[in-house]
This record gives C-alpha cells, structure tokens and sequence, in this order.
C-alpha cells in the first residue's frame, strides 16, 4: 500500500460551541502503513485534535471504537481503509444519545447487560478445587462468552431503538443465554423469569442486524432463539 | 479555584485485572470504595492478553510451586525478589480456582478440570522439559478473566466512575497519600478523591515505544503520578519484547502459539531456536527467544523482501487444533498480517509488550520508599498493584502468564492489606493541604493557554521514536548515552505542548496531552535507568557486557544484583538490594547460577 489521500465526511457536534450536528467533509493522505480505518482517524487527528472518538487496544477485542460506518455498525481497527466507497462516512452508533462527534452514552446500552445480571449464580459451598466441567459442555459457551460489549448489534437493531429501556437488546441476550448455558450456573428459573416480558425478551424479531454487523462473528440472534426455546420447553 | 470533593474509605485508579480484583476484596468487606478508570473496565489492557495465566495445578502434567518459583527467579535473571516470587507462586492455584468459581470460562480437560498448556520458560523438575502450567480460555484468556471479574464487581455492587482519567496524587507534608485529583472526561471537571487508602492499578506504559503490543491507553498514568510526586520508580530500564508481534502491525500473537507446537524458522526454513536454547528451544524465556531473532535477522537470515522479520509456523498442526486452541490468533493473523496460519506461516517480529518495573511495593502491594537509611519503608496510605508496580516477581524478565498471576494475587493481596489496615485502625482520613488540587489545575490551565509550543503527536513520536532506536532489545553504550541527552530534550518539548481543541466536553486531545506528561516520566526513567546499568541482565543486553567466562552471560553480580530506583527529580538514581530470601523456611534460596535453556 503506498501513499494516498482519502475522503471522510464525518458527523460532528460538540455540545460546548455547536448549536446543532452537522456533517464534515475532511481529507486525509495516509502514510503506507495506515491500513485500517482507525489508523486512518489516528491520522486525520493529528490534523485536526478535535475530532473525538473512543479507542483502545485496536486490535478487536475492547470493543471501544464502534461506530456506524458508511451505514453499517463495524469496529473501525478491523475495518479495511482501503475496501471502503468514498467518501467514507462516519456516524456515531444509531440510537444511544451522542455526547460528542463519534462518542455516544452507552448508559441504556449497560443497564440492559446489567439487568440480566452478567454474574455467575451458584450458591453451593466452594470447593477446594475447581468445580468440573466437560468439554462438550464448556463448548456450549462458545460463540456466547467472547462478547466484547462494543454495542454494535444493539444499536443496529430497530426493536432496541425504539424500545431501548424496555427491549434488553441482543448484547445483554447474548450474555444472558452465556449463563443459562453454563452448566456450573444454578439461576436458569431466575434468568427465565427475569426475562418473561413482551418486551425484555421476546421484541426480538429476529431481524438478525446483529448477527450481520458482530464484528466477533457471534450470533445473538441464535442466542435468543434458544432461551424462546428454554421459555417453551419450561412451559410444558 | 472551587474544586468538588469526594470522600471515601479506599480510590483505586484501575479497572483492569489488578484493580478489579483488588475492589472484590474491598467491595466485598464493605468498605466504602471508588474505582476510577478512563475506560470502561472490560476495555482495560488485561482483556488482549491471550495465553493464559500460571498456576502449578499440575491438571496435565505433574507440577509444584517449587518448580515455578524455581523457573521465575531464573527467568528473572535473579533480579526478582524471591519472598515476593515464593509469595506469588504459592497463591496461584488459590486465586486461579476462585477465578473459575466466579464463572471464568477456562477451556477444559478431558476429565473436566482446568486446560493447561506449555508456556516459554516454564518448566518441570527445574529446568529438565516443559511443564503445562498455564491455564488458559483458548486464546483469550485475558477477555474471559477481565469479564469474569468485572461481572463479579457488578455482584458485588462495586462503585465505578467510568471515564474519569486520575491526574494527580495528593500527598501531604509528611508525604502520606490521600487520594488523587481526576477529571471527568464528558464534563471536564476536576474534582478531588479524598481516601484513607489509594490504590494504584493503572497498568504499563508500552506506547513510549514506536512499536507496541499495547492499546493506545497504556500511557502509565500511575507510574508517572507517582514520579511527579517524588516516589522513585523501580528496574524501569528492565521492558519486555515479546517475540512475536506481527511485523508491520505490532498486534500480540501470543507465546501459546509455541506452547501448543509452533515453530520460528529463518529465511532458510530453520528451527533456530535450536541453536540457542537447545532444551526448551522455541519456548525457552521471552528475552531469550527475542534476542535470537534479531541476531538472526541482523545476520541476514531473515524473511520477506526486506529479511526484517521471522515467520511463527503452525502449519504443521491440525485444522481442528488451531480452531479450538488459537482461534482468536488465526483472527488477528488474517485481519493484521494477511495471512492464513492454517495455510501459511505468520510474519512476526519482537515489539515492545511488557514493563517489568514499576511503582515499588512489598509482596502486600504496600508501596514502598527509602526513607532514614532503609530502604523499604510503606509510604503511609499509597498500594500498588499489577503491570504499574514492582514487587518485584519478574525482575528483569517476565515469563508469560505470569503477567495475569501478578494482577490476580497482588490485586487480591493490596486489597487485603487495605481491609486489615482498615479493620485496625491504622488508616484514617488525613485532612487535606488546602493545595492539594493546585498542580492539576496549573496543568489544564496550561493546556488551555499554552501557545507557540509543540503538537502532542509531534512529541509523542520523537519520544517513542527515541527509545526505539536507544533503548531497544540490544542496547549500544553510545546509543545509550545519546538517548539520554534525546529524551530529555524531548521531555523539554512536553512541558510546552499545546492543543487547539479546547472543548470541555469529551476533549481527547487534552487527554492525550496529559498522558504524554506520565509517558514521559516512564521515557525518562528507563533511558537514565538503562544507560546507568553497566552489565547485561534478563532483557537489558548491552555491547559493552558481553559474555565472559568472568561475567557469563554479561551478568555482573558483584556490582550489580540490586534494583534501580530512579527518581524524576534531578533524574537521580539510587539502588536497594534484592531479596534473595524466600519468604518462609519451606524452601531454600534459588542460588545465583548463569541462566541457559
């Protein structure tokens, strides 16, 4: 990769001098070794240090720099500069407030993985050693613990934004299903009950936005699927 | 200036694994406590770690603690001190159980206990062949442990101020610490955390250099509060170079690669490693393992058009294996390298991933400072924890996994201590200075008036770019002396930054701007602790120290067994002897001896 210049329009509001958001149109020549998204906006800040945005570890697995991203949730270090159209733009994640440029309140977005209480439940004594498990059972905890909490499905998902006090939301499913899959876990009736609602659990309409834009390749969809199922099967 | 207070029993700066285990044993005693972090917790630097954490379970293969204390002292290159190192070995199976009690999702056994694979420089019978010691969440270990215990916090109500970046200790006259100063970062506002006890757990500094395995968080805030404010930093010349970063990127492929059989070959296709550690080979210790690799790039054998790196070979491994055990590895390999490690090997180069100095403490997490000719002595109210402190149980080089054992037994043993200095009364709420917010605040007035100065990321990068080329992993005399005299130019540069954003909301460049002020402080210390050190020990080589027979390994024990202590005033060094003493009867003294694998 050599030397080029690339277009951005990116939305920014700074609630300290902005009356209201407007779209920017910026360019920015990378250098050859800028190969994702994010090292791109590394560089366009070294242009202009107030464009504010989240990011940490740029590989992946922190889940800080989600952003809507030509229409689509993605993490911006695993995004390919180079595969994008042009100009690039760049929103902040869909339904949560903005706070600033890129930065959103991802408060609702916690106080529904905190509701379904992100804990593991088992209240007979410790033992001495670690309590076992098969593989084939630790297997089911595939695809559910490696969430990273970067609220990409959750902002892509309608049923979340109009409901997202009510709605938990794929994410907080997600790791819902995470526990009640865990066979060391003991609240499986707590968690079922915690989530019988018309509106906690089963506004899920299987849209599936989630699973398109997980940039873990997780699907929440399925996750949800399976509790509706635990939900059935309780009922008989 | 009006500055809003906030009291409490205990501040902990951190919600990495150091500071989230040490709030557990807070939260759970009840004591009232704050934890700051500038990131939401499961995006601290502990969630990419991804080989696994030590712990002699012996679940796979026969294992005792004597062994690993064995092994990290050798590893260590007898800098570490052996109470500290016998203290954490001895607590791993107990902090790694309550880990998978509290729900951590540990890859298993055939017969349901706790997956353990081979890791560099660990090792059965003292030294004899690799043991399977490090246990491990396939390759994300690091992001089931930092979940795991942030979701235990949630159990245990622990009380977060997220997005709060801490600026300041505050210490009295006497020097006692009584909180510290931080800024909320969607509002700006400075306010004043008062506590009977202050933790610090705010992980290392890897970004001073140009390539790093680390996030671009990992600004050593708590080192550099802590240098500011006249408590010396410990072995700072002592970085760790993991062998494999990937070449161009500096992403972490983790040493669990080699653990479960991955090979490094040259240009030629040659297992080198077979020439310089014979016994362990591929996973003999990090520095060990590092220092071939560049040899055999500088002599020409390395790989790519530019021969400027090696290739980490997995192909030999079944499908099957590398999507069970390494998927986050084939993940990270596509995404950075380009490269598929079922098909074809992985471009890796060692880049900068671990600071084995720090803050120093005791094996309580009590800090420690020379004070009336002891070398020793807690500083009243101020514990530190995790990558920010020196215990010191790496000395001068970290074996793998051991990096997430220290954050749990030493996050779980500060927190302890605060618990019973707490219950006995020996901390109190000090009353305090009425200046006690005046530096932070002279700091953000600055940022806000300064003009005519240097960018942020113009200086970041000379600093970075400096202790590259004169601190890396050979080190030159002269390079050594012209680093010094670079970096503390450089540091004359960051006391005039400047930023044009002068938002109070969410203002990022003022942020960056006051993490160059703590990454500087840890620039400084490991080039004026570095060019200082006149022999070659663990990951600090140097030219002029080679290998002799009287000084094997370039090591000099008579004039050098004894840790830095770097002060940022004056820049002036110090040094405090190492504990060679294991901390109980139960084990005899691992004996200096020249370390080979």
């Amino acid at each position: 990769m050599s030397k080029r210049t690339v277009q951005f329009k990116i939305y920014r509001y700074d609630p300290d001098k902005d009356a209201q958001p407007y779209m920017q149109d910026i360019s920015v020549e990378l250098e050859a070794s800028d190969k994702k998204l994010l090292d791109a906006i590394v560089r366009l800040k070294t242009k202009d240090d107030s464009l504010s945005f989240r990011r940490s570890c740029r590989e992946g697995v922190c889940g800080s720099d989600a952003m809507n991203i030509n229409g689509k949730n993605g993490l911006a270090c695993l995004t390919d500069i180079d595969k994008l159209a042009q100009p690039i733009t760049l929103r902040p994640l869909p339904g949560l407030p903005v706070i600033r440029d890129l930065i959103v309140d991802m408060t609702q977005f916690f106080k529904q993985y905190h509701s379904i209480k992100p804990y593991l439940v088992n209240n007979d004594p410790a033992p001495e050693r670690e309590r076992l498990q098969t593989p084939e059972d630790r297997e089911e905890l595939n695809g559910l613990y490696e969430c990273i909490l970067c609220a990409c499905c959750s902002t892509s998902c309608p049923s979340f934004w109009w409901n997202p006090d009510k709605f938990v939301g794929p994410a907080g499913l997600l790791a819902a299903y995470r526990f009640l899959a865990d066979t060391r876990d003991q609240a499986t009736n707590e968690r079922l009950d915690n989530l019988e609602d018309p509106y906690r659990l089963f506004r899920c309409h299987t849209i599936m936005n989630c699973v398109d834009v997980c940039p873990k390749s997780l699907n929440p969809t399925r996750a949800i699927g399976k509790i509706k199922d635990m939900m059935v099967r309780r009922a008989v | 200036m009006n500055v809003a207070k906030r009291t409490f029993d205990a501040v902990i700066v951190g919600a990495g694994g150091a500071g989230l285990r040490a709030a557990l044993q807070l939260s759970e005693a009840g004591l009232k406590t704050a934890v700051l972090t500038k990131v939401f917790p499961t995006r601290s630097h502990t969630v990419a770690a991804q080989g696994g954490v030590a712990a002699s379970l012996g679940n796979s293969t026969e294992d005792n603690w004597h062994w690993h204390m064995y092994d990290t002292v050798k590893g260590s290159d007898w800098l570490g001190d052996q109470d500290a190192i016998e203290f954490m070995v001895r607590k791993a199976n107990e902090v790694v159980i309550e880990l998978e009690h509290y729900g951590m999702p540990f890859d298993r056994t055939d017969n349901g206990k706790i997956y353990q694979r081979p890791f560099g420089g660990h090792s059965m019978n003292y030294g004899q062949a690799p043991v399977m010691r490090s246990c491990a969440a396939a390759d994300r270990t690091g992001h089931a442990m930092l979940h795991a215990l942030y979701q235990r916090n949630v159990r245990a109500n622990t009380q977060f101020f997220v997005e709060w970046m801490a600026l300041d200790l505050i210490r009295n006259s006497e020097g006692d610490v009584l909180g510290v100063t931080a800024i909320e970062m969607e509002t700006g506002e400075v306010s004043i955390f008062h506590a009977k006890a202050t933790i610090f757990a705010t992980g290392g500094a890897g970004r001073i250099y140009y390539s790093s395995t680390n996030a671009f968080i990992n600004t050593g805030d708590g080192v550099g509060m802590a240098a500011r404010s006249g408590i010396p930093l410990e072995d700072m010349e002592f970085w760790q170079f993991h062998p494999t970063g990937v070449a161009g990127a500096g992403v972490l492929i983790t040493e669990g690669v080699r653990g479960e059989g991955g090979i490094l070959r040259n240009a030629s296709g040659e297992r080198f490693m077979e020439r310089y550690a014979p016994n362990l080979k591929d996973l003999a210790s990090r520095d060990v393992v590092s220092r071939s690799m560049v040899t055999e790039i500088n002599e020409g054998r390395g790989c790519g058009p530019d021969k400027d790196h090696v290739l980490l070979d997995i192909t030999h491994l079944s499908p099957e294996t590398i999507m069970k055990r390494l998927p986050g590895i084939r993940e990270i390999s596509i995404q950075f390298a380009g490269v598929d490690p079922i098909k074809a090997p992985i471009p890796v180069v060692p880049t900068c991933h671990y600071q084995m100095g720090g803050i120093p403490t005791n094996y309580k997490g009590q800090v420690v400072a020379p004070k009336n000719g002891d070398s020793n002595v807690p500083v009243a109210g101020f514990y530190a924890a995790g990558e920010c402190a020196c215990a010191s149980v790496h000395g001068a080089n970290r074996l793998g996994t051991n990096s997430l054992l220290d954050l749990l037994v030493f996050g779980k043993s500060a927190g302890e201590t605060v618990v019973e200095d707490f219950k006995s009364g020996n901390l109190t709420l000090k009353p305090l200075p009425a200046d006690a917010a005046d530096v932070s605040l002279a700091r953000i007035n600055r940022l806000e008036t300064q003009t005519g100065g240097s960018e942020v990321h113009d200086v970041r990068l000379a600093m970075q770019r400096t202790m590259q080329k004169h601190a890396g992993v050979f080190r030159f005399k002269e390079l050594l002396q012209e680093g010094v005299t670079h970096i503390l130019e450089v540091a004359e540069q960051a006391k005039v930054t400047q930023i044009a954003d002068k938002s109070k909301v969410w203002n990022t460049a003022r942020t960056e701007a006051l993490e160059l002020d703590n990454l500087i402080e840890v620039a400084k210390a490991t080039m004026i602790s570095a060019e200082a050190r006149k022999e070659s020990r663990g990951a600090h080589v140097r030219d002029d120290a080679p290998d002799t027979a009287e000084h094997p390994n370039g090591r000099d024990d008579q004039n050098w067994l004894k840790h830095t202590l770097w002060y940022s005033e004056g820049n002036r060094l110090d040094y405090k002897p190492v504990n060679l003493k294991p901390l109980s009867a139960d084990v005899e003294p691992i004996a200096l001896a020249k370390r080979t694998y």
